[in-house]
């Protein structure tokens, strides 16, 4: 006899009818959730694992919003699979880690702008191919029109020969400043849904703002959640705990975050300084942008191969593109990046300008269609609990 | 073949906490060890796998537990859970050995956590294991695995070939015959055999045998054939057959491995009645924590071995959620009809409880001054009237994790036969639990006499085969007190 998904008691006296139609309004993965968190809720065995589970005990039951809440908080670590007494071949086949996963696309999906783009999530090998496809094909285009063929005489690693500074400034300002706004857009519908204001706790809400902000910055920066709550790391093939998803996760972010800083470094030579590219090989933008470059080659590298070797019953089948995807995209511009650096003397410069800033544009393109929303949304999620967990719990459970 | 035919020194038979703590402490003496595991992989553990912490003696903080838990406080709870029916001497032992043994656990790669919320209560006494018991195995088995114990999954152990009181070797189901220099019996009590069960717990004066509506909140492997065959070859044994850890449980719970989340938390907070739509015990007598263990017992003395908690909507929110939905109805005539009691004596049984509570102000956190007054039995705290719909009612039915009959031993963990001591087959976990549980329960005692006895076995297991364990005397000599 399974758990059935309703609520184990009816929602506390406010917000009873709010609570009733969102509960009606389970799609079948949010559901799951539900009856999940039910057993879960019974047992807490993993509380110590992350903050999914100290989330779920404020609560008696699970509506839409909160599945969505908790699906974005789950790191996706494995822990409490494989320690878990309900999973398969349990008759309660209690899969935290999958119910999560397979919400979280719905989250990406539903709170995509515009919507209708969330479709591209059904098809995530698609979108990237596409994106790629597009990039690529934009700028090679590009570079036969400007010089008139791929190949040309060396240019002296001077980009600006072949594609004109503003071009590319106002292509990518475009490209990143939507993605910007279309992640912005959705992260903010997300927040307002999963976060309903409660009159009796704004107050407390507002101050706690503060202060859960910048544990949420810690808990990003350190991968908090990917320790496993003792610090040994979470769980890929087996129940055997290892940190490195974390230290290959931390790879990528951060080479994310320093190439980023890189491109921001050569716009203020650029405008600030008048200092025009190229830029010599122990220039500022040049070394962040290798360093950066090394992180998204090691740090991509290595999650692929983790995810090839995680447990199946801890990761959701048909995501596995969508992580795959972004993986490898990952790993084409940073490898582009280097390829360009490497023959940006040569008569090459040109093909490789236009393929890795293909790359690099199908990267912006697909960041509010793609994996890249994981961050934006997770982040949100962490966010409230870490406002949540400054607020007073209202279950008096167990008090005795 | 090859495997069989190297003869181990040490011989496991079980898979759970007390047997992986023999295993790791006879590979620690340097002896080859083989663990023998009834259960498939994915169920491998036994009882372990549901359990959730440890009762430690301490006496000062140590990380996860707060202020001391020293070994006197240990002894009067537990003498007083057994009603006496221990024995001192092995209950000391196990008392100090908690109180020492959680680095080894910690170096095997089980982690501690602060206490689950809802278990506020035994932050003091009980160290909870992150992730619970699943994962202290999966721990135990990775250990095992690293230093090398051969660990054999689907392989339970049909009887012995002993030889004057000594082990001579396991004969598997599948007719293998595994000889080994020393054997650690670990492998559980009989709780999983329904059969035995229904035979232990007889027939009562209502012509009901009573066995057959319990459910098995543990492991479904324990099935006490090696339990079975020791006591019918001679070993001493311990313990009343019917005595186990037996809480009442939702009667919706799966027949076995229901584990922790079947528990029903509300029964302080409401009313119990029986088949008959009668009161039967106190149901505030106690904190909750204090008094679950009683009441699988109370369940299983009523009419079809059948109860139901009642609760008034002034309880939602105060007790852990339990697994399934209540039966929810808007009138207490209602609520009788849709759990098929008869609704006259279900609402004068709740009228003449209603009309007896006397005000108070309630307390949940304290034993309170709401209580019944004229009204038999009575409620003694948290006693409101149940009168606030809508209400809720989950079935209750006995539950067994685990049962108390074994063999008798003494410090060594020795096996023993009309008083003699085996010098080579040692038993473990629940197979010697009845030794310091003659009855009753506290929370996590019985994962501090499992890892005690395990890794006492083990080390006398590696030293009956040749092996001196390299630092177990020490902590062995403070927990025996010597």
């Amino acid at each position: 006899m399974r758990p059935v998904a309703e609520p184990a008691s009816p929602p506390q006296e406010t917000g009873a009818c709010e609570a009733v139609s969102l509960t009606s309004a389970l799609g079948a993965d949010e559901a799951e959730i539900a009856r999940v968190m039910q057993i879960c809720n019974a047992c807490r065995y993993c509380e110590g694992f992350c903050a999914v589970f100290p989330a779920m005990t404020r609560r008696l039951a699970f509506d839409r919003a909160d599945t969505h809440y908790l699906a974005n908080l789950c790191h996706n670590c494995g822990a409490c699979l494989h320690a878990c007494q309900y999973a398969p071949p349990h008759e309660f086949a209690v899969s935290v880690p999958q119910a999560m996963a397979r919400v979280r696309v719905r989250t990406y999906k539903d709170y995509a702008w515009p919507r209708a783009f969330g479709r591209l999530y059904d098809r995530a090998g698609l979108t990237v191919a596409l994106a790629l496809a597009g990039g690529l094909s934009l700028f090679l285009a590009l570079a036969a029109m400007m010089t008139g063929g791929l190949t040309h005489a060396p240019l002296a690693g001077n980009f600006y020969a072949v594609f004109p500074h503003n071009l590319l400034a106002v292509l990518f300002s475009v490209a990143f400043f939507y993605a910007v706004l279309a992640l912005g857009i959705g992260v903010t519908r997300f927040w307002r849904e999963v976060s309903p204001a409660r009159d009796d706790d704004t107050a407390e809400a507002a101050r706690a703002r503060v202060p859960a902000a910048a544990e949420v910055l810690s808990d990003v920066a350190r991968m908090r959640y990917l320790g496993g709550g003792h610090g040994d790391g979470c769980n890929e093939e087996s129940d055997r705990f290892t940190l490195w998803r974390r230290r290959f996760h931390q790879l990528t972010m951060y080479g994310f975050l320093v190439c980023f800083a890189a491109t921001c470094v050569a716009s203020l030579y650029h405008y600030g300084f008048g200092l025009h590219a190229p830029y010599g090989l122990l220039s500022a933008p040049v070394v962040l942008g290798s360093i950066g470059g090394l992180g998204l080659i090691v740090g991509p590298a290595g999650l692929l191969w983790l995810n090839l070797r995680r447990d199946p019953q801890h990761r959701e089948a048909s995501q596995q593109t969508l992580d795959r995807g972004f993986i490898a995209l990952l790993l084409l511009v940073s490898a582009t990046g280097f390829a360009l650096l490497l023959l940006r003397d040569t008569q090459w410069m040109a093909l490789w300008l236009a393929i890795h800033l293909g790359t690099v544009l199908a990267l912006f393109l697909t960041l509010p269609y793609g994996k890249f929303a994981h961050g934006v949304f997770r982040g949100a999620a962490l966010l409230k609990f870490n406002i949540e967990k400054r607020l007073p719990n209202r279950l008096g459970l167990g008090g005795d | 073949m090859a495997a069989s035919q190297t003869i181990p020194d040490v011989l496991v038979i079980g898979g759970g906490n007390a047997a992986l703590c023999a295993a790791l402490m006879a590979r620690e003496a340097g002896a080859s060890v083989v663990l023998l595991e009834a259960a498939p992989r994915s169920w491998r553990g036994g009882n372990s796998m549901h359990v959730r912490n440890l009762r430690c003696m301490h006496d000062a903080p140590q990380d996860v537990l707060v202020d001391a838990y020293p070994e006197e406080e240990f002894w009067q709870d537990l003498r007083k859970v057994t009603g006496g029916l221990t024995d001192e001497t092995l209950a000391r032992l196990v008392i100090r050995h908690s109180s020492r043994c959680r680095p080894w656990m910690q170096g095997h790669g089980v982690r501690f956590q602060p206490p689950l919320s809802g278990a506020l209560h035994v932050a003091r006494t009980n160290a909870f294991f992150m992730g619970g018991g699943k994962a202290l195995v999966n721990a135990y088995y990775r250990s095992a695995e690293t230093l090398g114990v051969t660990v054999r999954y689907d392989t339970p152990v049909q009887r012995l070939d002993l030889k004057d009181g000594r082990f001579v070797a396991a004969i598997t189901t599948g007719g293998e015959r595994i000889t080994a220099k020393s054997c650690v019996l670990a492998c559980g009590g009989f709780e999983s055999n329904l059969e035995w069960q229904r035979e232990a717990w007889g027939q009562n004066d209502r012509g009901e045998w009573p066995a057959e509506n319990f459910l098995i909140r543990g492991t479904r492997f324990n099935q006490g054939v090696l339990l079975k065959f020791m006591i019918d070859a001679g070993a001493d044994s311990i313990g009343d057959p019917t005595q186990a850890h037996c809480v009442a449980i939702d009667a919706r719970a799966p027949l076995y491995d229901g584990g922790i989340c079947t528990r029903i938390d509300c029964v302080s907070l409401g009313v119990v009645v029986n088949r008959d739509a009668k009161r039967f015990y106190d149901e505030g007598e106690d904190f909750w924590p204090k008094r679950y263990a009683i009441w699988g017992r109370l369940v299983a003395q009523q009419p079809g071995q059948i109860a139901w908690s009642v609760i008034d909507h002034k309880a939602i929110g105060r007790f852990m959620p339990p697994v399934f939905e209540g039966t929810q109805a808007d009138t207490l005539q209602e609520l009788a009809e849709r759990i098929g009691l008869d609704a006259a004596a279900f609402t004068e049984t709740l009228s003449a409880y209603n009309a007896a509570c006397r005000p108070g102000t309630f307390d949940h956190t304290a034993l309170d001054d709401c209580r019944t007054e004229g009204v038999a039995p009575a409620k003694t705290h948290w006693a409101r009237p149940i009168d606030t719909p809508p209400f809720y009612a989950y079935p209750l039915r006995p539950g067994i994790t685990f049962t108390y009959l074994g063999m008798k031993t003494d410090a060594t963990a020795a096996v023993r036969f009309a008083g003699v001591p085996s010098d080579n087959l040692f038993a473990a976990g629940e197979m010697v639990a009845g030794n310091v549980l003659g009855q009753g329960y506290t929370a996590g005692v019985g994962m501090s006499i499992g890892t005690a006895f395990g890794r006492i076995a083990g080390v006398n297991a590696a030293r009956s085969a040749g092996f001196a364990h390299p630092t177990f005397d020490e902590e062995f000599r403070y927990a025996a007190g010597r």
